[in-house]
């Protein structure tokens, strides 16, 4: 394992301090390992995510004006724990409530919904959306449902945007979960991550081989099929989604996430055929966004998410936004 | 025979659990990474002795206090899905314990009953699906049984802790659906579940320390 670390144990914390250094905007706890935006939010609604860490940027990237008031971050892999995210809810809450943005796995799923009780019980308004958009679980063996992966993204950017126009909790929350309807994901790996404290690679994957539907933590996806094509593995990607969900006749925002370890010329290449498809098939890519964003570590390999939206959310999209990671208009 | 159970006697069991969570942490590992990610052990570990660490600071307090503290510590350092499940436990068995410093054992099975349904009601596992409720409900039922039948609340615990035993062992055949090991279709049957196991471990240190811990 040749990984630019001190050691894994002190990867985390030694991470967040980086976060803190390079982003004076942000306000890092380190004992609660939160980020939190230092934006005003007076009156209004606040957004919380978090997960395992190792998906960077997501979340703590997604921190600031126009998008999360806080993000916290769990180990490598595994989810924030109760009383991490109720510091985080208790911190952001300005009466206005709070929405917690969730991915789909146990661990998540069990944490958040227990912070939401503890928080209900002092009185916060909380508020909770599940994010479970990714297609390749469909017909593999998972019984814990789809997974959660890019649609996570755009959710954050467009109910951010609703929330800091002084949505009510209750009307953020519904264009929330319209999002989380509307979105669908499918990616693939060319190789496997590396936890550090696991220090070797966490699956095998020959080099004429590619693990098509793989999962943000390396589980298994839909098969292992042979080395693709960046034309075939986007029309592979676009047949999976759209099979899914009809996206015909509504606009759509494109997210194409590297998975850590892709250069962003393959991401590109990748994002030519994608487009050139969606034509083919009449949907009107309305918005995209390409690069690293929703990752696994150092695997190699990309996922593509499409939401379908409408004029309304396409309008939050292209609001002001001020985060590591995503930053327009502001 | 004493049919109330202390807090010093609770103290004991938690005592226990952790000890016997360190004594057979490799096992429960082993166990996870058959069907896991290997972590089951070390989380366990980190979270009971959290707990010892907790009790050792304070000895005073009511069964809801005491079970609340538990919960609290275990939610917030075992970490992942299992934090949540053992947290949950305590806690609703907090909420559903006298503000006093004592258990009768009607008290203490409505605790254990509510300690499950919380598990039950956070996981939405059911027996059969290969988790901790394999080992929990068969565990409850089989106390309340006991108790109904007049028998002692050593006894009832006992027959409790052995029914937990049974149900651990009756998940190695099934095929998970919830948790982690449900991703594995059916890889996942041939092996005991490592929730079950601890699950199992929890009632034992409860049979075992009742039988010290009484008055």
């Amino acid at each position: 394992m040749k990984k630019l670390i001190n050691s894994p144990q002190t990867l985390l914390a030694d991470a967040l301090r980086g976060v803190a250094a390079a982003h004076g905007q942000l306000s890092v706890d380190f004992e609660n390992r939160i980020v939190f935006s230092t934006a005003p939010r007076e009156g209004r609604v606040a957004l919380v995510s978090g997960g395992g860490s190792g998906h960077e940027p997501l979340h703590s990237g997604l921190v600031g004006a126009g998008m999360l008031d806080a993000a916290c971050a769990g180990e490598i892999f595994t989810s924030p724990t109760p009383d991490q995210i109720l510091a985080a809810a208790t911190r952001v809450n300005t009466g206005a409530g709070v929405l917690f943005v969730v991915k789909n796995y146990t661990g998540d799923l069990l944490n958040f919904e227990m912070a939401a009780e503890l928080a209900r019980e002092q009185g916060i308004d909380v508020a909770s959306v599940v994010v479970a958009d990714d297609v390749a679980v469909e017909d593999s063996t998972w019984t814990a449902g789809r997974r959660g992966v890019g649609t996570t993204l755009i959710m954050e950017k467009v109910a951010g945007a609703a929330a800091a126009r002084g949505w009510s909790l209750e009307k953020v929350h519904a264009l929330a979960k319209r999002i989380a309807d509307a979105g669908r994901s499918m990616g693939a790996a060319l190789t496997s991550c590396t936890v550090p404290a696991v220090g070797k690679p966490s699956f095998d994957l020959p080099e004429d081989e590619m693990e098509l539907g793989v999962g943000i933590h390396g589980e298994p996806g839909r098969k292992r099929v042979p080395m693709m094509s960046a034309a075939e593995l986007s029309h592979a990607f676009v047949e999976s989604i759209t099979t899914d969900y009809d996206f015909s006749g509504k606009p759509v925002i494109a997210l194409l996430t590297g998975l850590g370890g892709t250069p962003l010329i393959e991401l590109y290449a990748m994002f030519a055929e994608v487009s050139d498809r969606l034509n083919e098939l009449n949907i009107t890519m309305a918005r995209s966004l390409v690069g690293n964003y929703v990752t696994s570590l150092d695997m190699r390999g990309c996922s593509l998410t499409l939401v379908a939206a409408d004029n309304e959310i396409l309008d939050l999209w292209d609001a002001p936004v001020n985060t590591p990671a995503l930053r327009w208009n502001d | 025979m004493p049919e109330t159970l202390t807090i010093n006697a609770l103290q004991q069991w938690l005592h226990r659990f952790a000890s016997e969570i360190t004594r057979q942490a490799d096992w429960l590992t082993e166990l996870d990474s058959a069907i896991g990610d290997a972590d089951h052990g070390t989380n366990m570990v980190r979270g009971t002795a959290a707990v010892v660490t907790k009790l050792d600071g304070r000895m005073t307090g009511t069964v809801q206090e005491l079970l609340k503290a538990v919960g609290m510590t275990m939610v917030s350092t075992v970490g992942g899905a299992s934090g949540s499940l053992y947290g949950t436990f305590f806690i609703e068995m907090a909420r559903n314990s006298p503000a006093d410093v004592r258990l009768n054992g009607s008290e203490l099975e409505n605790a254990l009953h509510a300690g499950v349904n919380g598990v039950i009601a956070r996981g939405h596992a059911t027996v059969g699906d290969k988790t901790m409720i394999d080992a929990l409900e068969p565990a409850v039922t089989a106390l309340s049984r006991s108790l109904a039948d007049g028998r002692q609340l050593q006894c009832s615990i006992a027959a409790a802790a052995a029914a937990a035993t049974t149900g651990r062992d009756s998940t190695k055949p099934l095929v998970a659906r919830k948790g982690r090991a449900s991703y594995l279709g059916e890889r996942s049957a041939g092996h005991i579940d490592p929730g079950a196991a601890s699950a199992a471990i929890l009632l034992a240190a409860l049979a075992a320390s009742i039988g010290e811990g009484t008055a």
